[in-house]
């Protein structure tokens, strides 16, 4: 196809993806290097006929009100957000080192920081969603390509639900059930016969739940994919496999998973991307005060009532850059094989 | 023999457990659902039972409170107190303009891809499987200030435009490898026989284009009507929609007590989702296996 006519097709959608795409991640990174104003304290001496005169400190907001219409972005602060509390606390990681009482202070004090905190929760669950998910996925997937027809519909049908659900409503629908005057909550109180048990006391609870609801929403996917991958598994195979007395398990083990393993990467790295992404059920579990996860804190400080746009940057890049480090294998991959396929 | 027949002599213990886990498993994915649907005909002290969960069953306090053992307070109370069908209209405008904008530009685009050999539709491709991977969030702090200076912050319009733009890498790469299990031949005939490139995308892959088009296309919708990130921090207040409108229901409503008016709106949001796997079932499970089956 000649290049004037590739690009003719192309244009809308290129325009399309730079302008609210790869533009918008050049002004998060310019961001990133502001700061907010400072405020501009004017002394105003107040006399009143009969008190005396005293000096007050105000904010003088017609000063500030020019300095915003000036530099909207704010104070060139370089890569000082990037190193505040508020993100790699580069000081204070390096005060815990210098100075804790064993390795488990140490990791406490850095989890306590609010960027470290996120980013726990967002690996944690990347890392244990995905691979529970893709298990039980499978063996949904296994259960299902083992039963009538008549039952499979129904079956996908259902089984699709819990991931083509909005994530909010999905994770308000558990909450509300979880909750200690729910259904799975006041029967969890029961069982365990502690009234005030409550998934969202504890982290290590409220982890769970959010990590359950993880699973919840991801198993459909590797289900589907995996149940389409079944049937493509070479009958001969398995024949020549049970031939040689192959046991059931065996059968699953060494034809049908390495069978599947390709579909298994794809699974898992559209998995992690989602994954890597994990905010709404944060939002509909009301779980930030013991679970934030990365895009949690850029959400949060852009509502709100004074935008912080140089934190919420700063945090955006270092997400950036982690979604790239997560995509570098493939990357790396579809790049060898264009050369490839090209020489 | 198929894979089918050669399983079929499953001992009897066997299949016991595998229709027990599959029944497990369909409640675990279903249960929640119809509890809830269940729920929003109840009244709070019912649905959110401080003594025992049998009363959201029996429906005890709606009972008393209502006369009813169901109740539609809590649609009445979303839907028209709170004027949830503003959102519900503001919803069906961006997510139809978003699938209808996002397929028009993703079949032009995708149908380019897949028909150059060309290096930089390489790098555009892979460009879009980054852009596809970047959380929605960290492109919205980029968007707010320069949205902000320019005045055109809080309308539709705005956010249609976005979620197409953040919707168009999926866009391109189904598309594309769509177009991919198009023969060439096809449209390449159609230009010897001496028309131009696009009078053959017209009227040689337009009529062939349908399959892949309604796939991708429920994929699009689903990410618009889905969205939660880019909405709630494009859309002023009175033009929100439905997803961010729950959510800012949530905070005001559980403070006076109407809990009931969140609970009903998220079924009432639910409820497109249901018809849509119903009928699209089979589109949806291809689209998902689609990109796994080819890469």
């Amino acid at each position: 196809m000649p290049h004037k006519t590739f690009f003719a097709f192309i244009l809308p959608s290129l325009i399309a993806m730079v302008l609210f795409i790869a533009l918008p991640i050049v002004s998060v990174v310019v961001q990133s290097f502001h700061v907010e104003h400072q405020r501009v304290l004017v002394e105003v001496e107040n006399c009143q006929p009969f008190g005396g005169c005293t000096t007050e400190v105000r904010v003088d907001t017609a000063a500030m009100a020019k300095i915003r219409a000036e530099q909207p972005m704010g104070m060139f602060n370089g890569l000082g957000t990037y190193f505040n509390r508020g993100h790699l606390a580069v000081a204070e990681v390096g005060a815990i080192l210098s100075n804790n009482a064993g390795f488990g202070d140490a990791v406490s004090r850095i989890y306590n920081l609010p960027f470290y905190k996120a980013l726990s929760f967002t690996l944690v669950f990347c890392f244990v969603v995905t691979p529970l998910a893709m298990v039980l996925g499978f063996t949904i997937a296994l259960a299902v390509n083992a039963v009538p027809r008549a039952i499979k519909g129904p079956v996908i049908f259902f089984s699709l639900l819990p991931m083509i659900i909005t994530p909010l409503i999905g994770s308000l629908i558990l909450y509300w059930m979880i909750q200690s005057n729910g259904i799975i909550g006041a029967t969890l109180q029961n069982i365990f016969d502690d009234p005030t048990l409550s998934l969202r006391q504890s982290p290590a609870l409220t982890w769970g739940s959010l990590l359950f609801y993880g699973v919840w929403t991801n198993a459909p996917f590797s289900f589907v994919v995996f149940y389409a991958g079944l049937q493509t598994v070479p009958g001969d195979t398995l024949e020549s496999a049970m031939i040689d007395g192959a046991s059931r398990w065996e059968r699953i083990r060494y034809v049908i998973i390495p069978h599947l393993a390709p579909l298994a990467t794809f699974v898992a790295l559209v998995q992690l991307m989602d994954n890597f992404r994990v905010f709404e059920p944060i939002v509909g579990f009301s779980a930030e005060s013991n679970a934030t996860s990365l895009s949690w804190l850029i959400f949060n400080d852009l509502s709100g009532d004074s935008q912080l746009f140089g934190s919420a940057g700063a945090t955006s890049v270092i997400t950036i850059i982690g979604v790239v480090i997560l995509l570098s294998p493939v990357l790396v991959r579809t790049w060898r094989e264009f050369n490839h396929k090209v020489v | 023999m198929s894979y089918a027949t050669l399983t079929q002599k499953r001992p009897l213990p066997l299949n016991l457990l595998i229709s027990l886990f599959i029944i497990l498993w369909v409640v675990l994915a279903a249960f929640p659902f119809f509890w809830t649907v269940w729920g929003s005909f109840k009244v709070e002290p019912d649905f959110f039972s401080r003594e025992s969960w049998w009363n959201a069953i029996f429906g005890t306090y709606t009972q008393a409170q209502t006369g009813g053992t169901f109740t539609g307070d809590g649609y009445y109370g979303a839907w028209v107190t709170r004027e949830f069908w503003r959102a519900v209209m503001n919803t069906a405008i961006v997510t139809v303009s978003v699938t209808v904008i996002s397929l028009t530009l993703g079949t032009l685009g995708g149908y380019a891809l897949a028909r150059s050999g060309q290096r930089y539709a390489f790098w555009i491709l892979i460009a879009a499987l980054v852009f596809r991977a970047m959380p929605h969030i960290t492109l919205v702090s980029g968007y707010l200030l320069p949205f902000f200076q320019l005045n055109i912050w809080g309308v539709l319009p705005t956010s249609i435009i976005v979620l197409v733009a953040i919707n168009q890498p999926f866009t391109l790469w189904m598309l594309h490898s769509f177009f991919l299990s198009i023969p060439k031949d096809l449209d390449e005939s159609a230009m010897v026989d001496g028309c131009t490139r696009f009078q053959a995308f017209r009227m040689v892959i337009i009529p062939v284009m349908w399959p892949g088009v309604v796939t991708t296309g429920l994929f699009s919708f689903l990410l618009a009507y889905n969205d939660f990130a880019t909405t709630s921090m494009l859309l002023s207040a009175d033009n929100q929609t439905m997803v961010p409108k729950i959510s800012s229901f949530l905070g005001s409503v559980q403070e006076a007590g109407n809990v009931m008016y969140a609970v009903a709106a998220v079924v009432s949001a639910t409820v497109p989702l249901f018809i849509l796997v119903l009928f699209f079932q089979r589109q949806i499970v291809s689209g998902l296996t689609a990109g796994a089956v080819k890469g």
